[in-house]
């Protein structure tokens, strides 16, 4: 039996299971319990499991944040919910000096089996202070685990092998994939979060992305197939520990990729994944790398600014065919 | 002047300020050997606090503490050579090399730390409570840190949540006055550091750090209430740095005279001649203390001369835990 739920219905699910299977397992953060969280991955959780296991959290970041640093070092499983990555900038600190060193710096004594949760990414008219895409960041730091669930299976399921893991884990969720609904079977639950996905196979050019341009990079791929291009759709998933072998796979047999990114171009994760398929796969490019990523500007509130400073499939389009094209 | 408790009693608190004491004395000699390298905070001057909390604790209890915490993790009963070894960065180190005099950890005894972010072990003292008063009710997360701490977001978030969440943390706070070179009054509008955590709704309350019995007597009241109801405690222990705050610091910030004044309150000093006085302490009691603390240092320190390096070959491990580990 399957049924059709969303991205969002999928998170909750993911929460309501990990709650009920785990009595270590807690969520924390700001309006989780009462509001129901910003975006309502948390309405009921409250209701059925109490206040000890939602709990809502004052606005303080870095304070709440070490906190669940702290209760995974003393044998809890917290969720962590951050509003946004614009607020976890609050929490860089406790994420970057202290999770993601603990367990070296102890010389192995400790682990933290933390998972952060943020939402992530624009399209919402939320301007300079709530639509960025700075995954990139956290993929940086060694001792951290980095996942973006594209999908809503990945939604469903990524919580849950987080909770798994040993070490610490930041899970991206796009809010333009919140409303993202597709089928899944009535006993859907973890996924395997170490390797990269095609979602698409193709011949003519790989169009590598992850998390929320996803959906962009198979439409692109749709129109492409109109004009005679047949591209690969390859979605990373999981941004640490990057899947090499998928990349190199893909790139082989197509011999031309676009890397589709919605951090700016410049430091952007597609500049990492692009250096590793030089490092890695140089000869069997047949034509130059590109990027599609956004505009070098805080994102602006107004539709058509922010539209204009996002990757967009017409960009996707182009830069595909243009490599296509290439001989 | 509190009252003086028995004699074995006295004996054990001197001899392990003594303790203290004489390892840092070797360890500031070792880093002008350059045996120990990277930054060393010496805790000379403030051993009566570690000291008189500590050996208040229950081994189910833990604590995290800040980059001056030597004398924290001996007290706690970290093993010398593991600690000696760790400034070394010899794998028989307590934190295998990895975190040298900053970063001291001893999961079986419960210390956490090592925490070299001013301000940023609070909150994590705080999710220790929240995980200690689930896994095991009565036990608490004690957290030490300097007054510097008070001038941080991280100091009031945490405050502010354990609090609210009624956790079972006990706050320490070692005013020594001077965030490295920064007298207090020169970073905090309001200087008593106490008054903070009574604005968060946190008992609290001000100890002579110098008078070991007077932290002793504070650390057992504020304990006990922690464990009644599980709420946290905040006692503001006012101290003196002898030394300077690294071995990096030409000390422009203060006045000698100031130095001097304090260590006429040097907690050992002021202990011991209040034992003598009481006929609980003599010369040859200290002589034989300061030949077994000798011996455990030249010990700690033969130990970690003949420790082996880490191989570079394990550089990456335990970035992660290996899969499948609890």
């Amino acid at each position: 039996m399957s049924r059709t739920l969303s991205y969002r219905e999928a998170l909750h699910d993911a929460h309501f299971q990990a709650l009920s299977e785990d009595p270590r397992v807690f969520l924390v953060g700001e309006d989780v319990n009462c509001y129901g969280g910003t975006y309502a991955v948390s309405k009921g959780l409250a209701d059925h499991f109490g206040a000890d296991r939602v709990i809502d959290a004052p606005l303080s970041e870095s304070g709440f944040v070490g906190a669940g640093i702290g209760a995974a070092m003393g044998g809890l499983r917290p969720i962590v919910e951050v509003m946004t990555v614009n607020f976890s900038l609050l929490a860089l600190d406790q994420i970057v000096n202290a999770a993601a060193t603990l367990r070296h710096m102890s010389g192995g004594q400790i682990s933290v089996p933390l998972v952060i949760r943020m939402a992530m990414g624009a399209g919402r008219q939320l301007a300079a202070q709530h639509s960025h895409s700075l995954e990139g960041w956290y993929a940086h730091v060694p001792g951290l685990r980095v996942v973006a669930p594209a999908t809503v299976a990945d939604a469903r399921g990524m919580l849950l092998t987080a909770l798994a893991d040993p070490d610490p884990v930041i899970i991206f969720e796009h809010v333009g994939l919140l409303a993202l609904t597709d089928e899944l079977p009535d006993d859907a639950g973890a996924v395997e979060i170490d390797h990269a996905a095609v979602r698409r196979e193709g011949s003519d050019v790989s169009l590598i992305t992850w998390g929320g341009n996803l959906p962009k990079a198979l439409e692109a791929a749709r129109q492409l197939e109109a004009a005679g291009i047949s591209a690969e759709v390859l979605d990373l998933r999981t941004l640490r520990p990057l899947d090499d072998a998928a990349i190199v796979a893909s790139v082989s047999k197509t011999h031309r990729a676009v890397v589709i990114d919605e951090m700016w171009k410049t430091g952007s994760f597609a500049a990492e994944v692009c250096t590793r398929i030089m490092e890695q796969a140089f000869f069997e490019l047949d034509a130059p790398l590109r990027r599609v990523c956004s505009a070098e500007v805080p994102i602006p509130y107004a539709r058509h600014m922010e539209l204009a400073a996002l990757p967009s499939v017409e960009q996707i389009v182009q830069a595909a065919t243009e490599i296509a094209r290439h001989e | 002047m509190s009252t003086l408790p028995d004699q074995a009693r006295c004996h054990a608190l001197y001899r392990q300020m003594l303790r203290i004491r004489r390892f840092e004395e070797r360890c500031g000699e070792l880093y002008k050997q350059q045996k120990i390298r990277g930054f060393l905070h010496l805790y000379i001057g403030e051993e009566a606090i570690a000291t008189g909390v500590i050996d208040r604790l229950e081994p189910r209890d833990v604590i995290s503490a800040t980059y001056r915490e030597h004398g924290h993790a001996l007290v706690r009963g970290v093993s010398m050579r593991a600690i000696m070894a760790e400034m070394y960065g010899k794998v028989a180190g307590c934190s295998r090399g990895r975190g040298g005099s900053m970063h001291l950890f001893d999961v079986q005894r419960g210390f956490l730390g090592g925490h070299a972010i001013v301000g940023a072990g609070l909150p994590i003292a705080v999710g220790l409570a929240m995980a200690r008063k689930r896994l095991d009710q009565g036990a608490i997360s004690v957290c030490f840190f300097g007054e510097g701490a008070a001038a941080e977001g991280e100091f009031h978030e945490a405050l502010n949540l354990a609090a609210l969440w009624e956790l079972p943390v006990l706050f320490v706070c070692e005013n020594n006055g001077y965030a490295m070179g920064t007298a207090l009054a020169r970073s905090e509008s309001q200087t008593d550091i106490h008054l903070k955590a009574q604005a968060y709704k946190i008992r609290a309350e001000v100890v002579d750090g110098m008078d070991v019995l007077a932290v002793d007597e504070a650390a057992q009241r504020a304990i006990s209430a922690i464990r009644a109801d599980l709420k946290p405690y905040f006692l503001e222990c006012r101290t003196y740095r002898f030394r300077p705050h690294s071995m990096f610091d030409p000390e422009l910030y203060r006045e000698q005279a100031e130095v001097s004044e304090w260590k006429k309150k040097d907690p050992l000093l002021t202990f011991r001649a209040q034992c003598e006085t009481a006929g609980l302490l003599d010369e040859a009691a200290v002589q034989a203390m300061e030949q077994e603390i000798a011996s455990e240092i030249e010990d700690a320190v033969q130990f970690s001369e003949q420790a082996e390096w880490e191989a570079e070959s394990d550089l990456l491990k335990d970035v992660y835990t290996p899969r499948g580990a609890p």
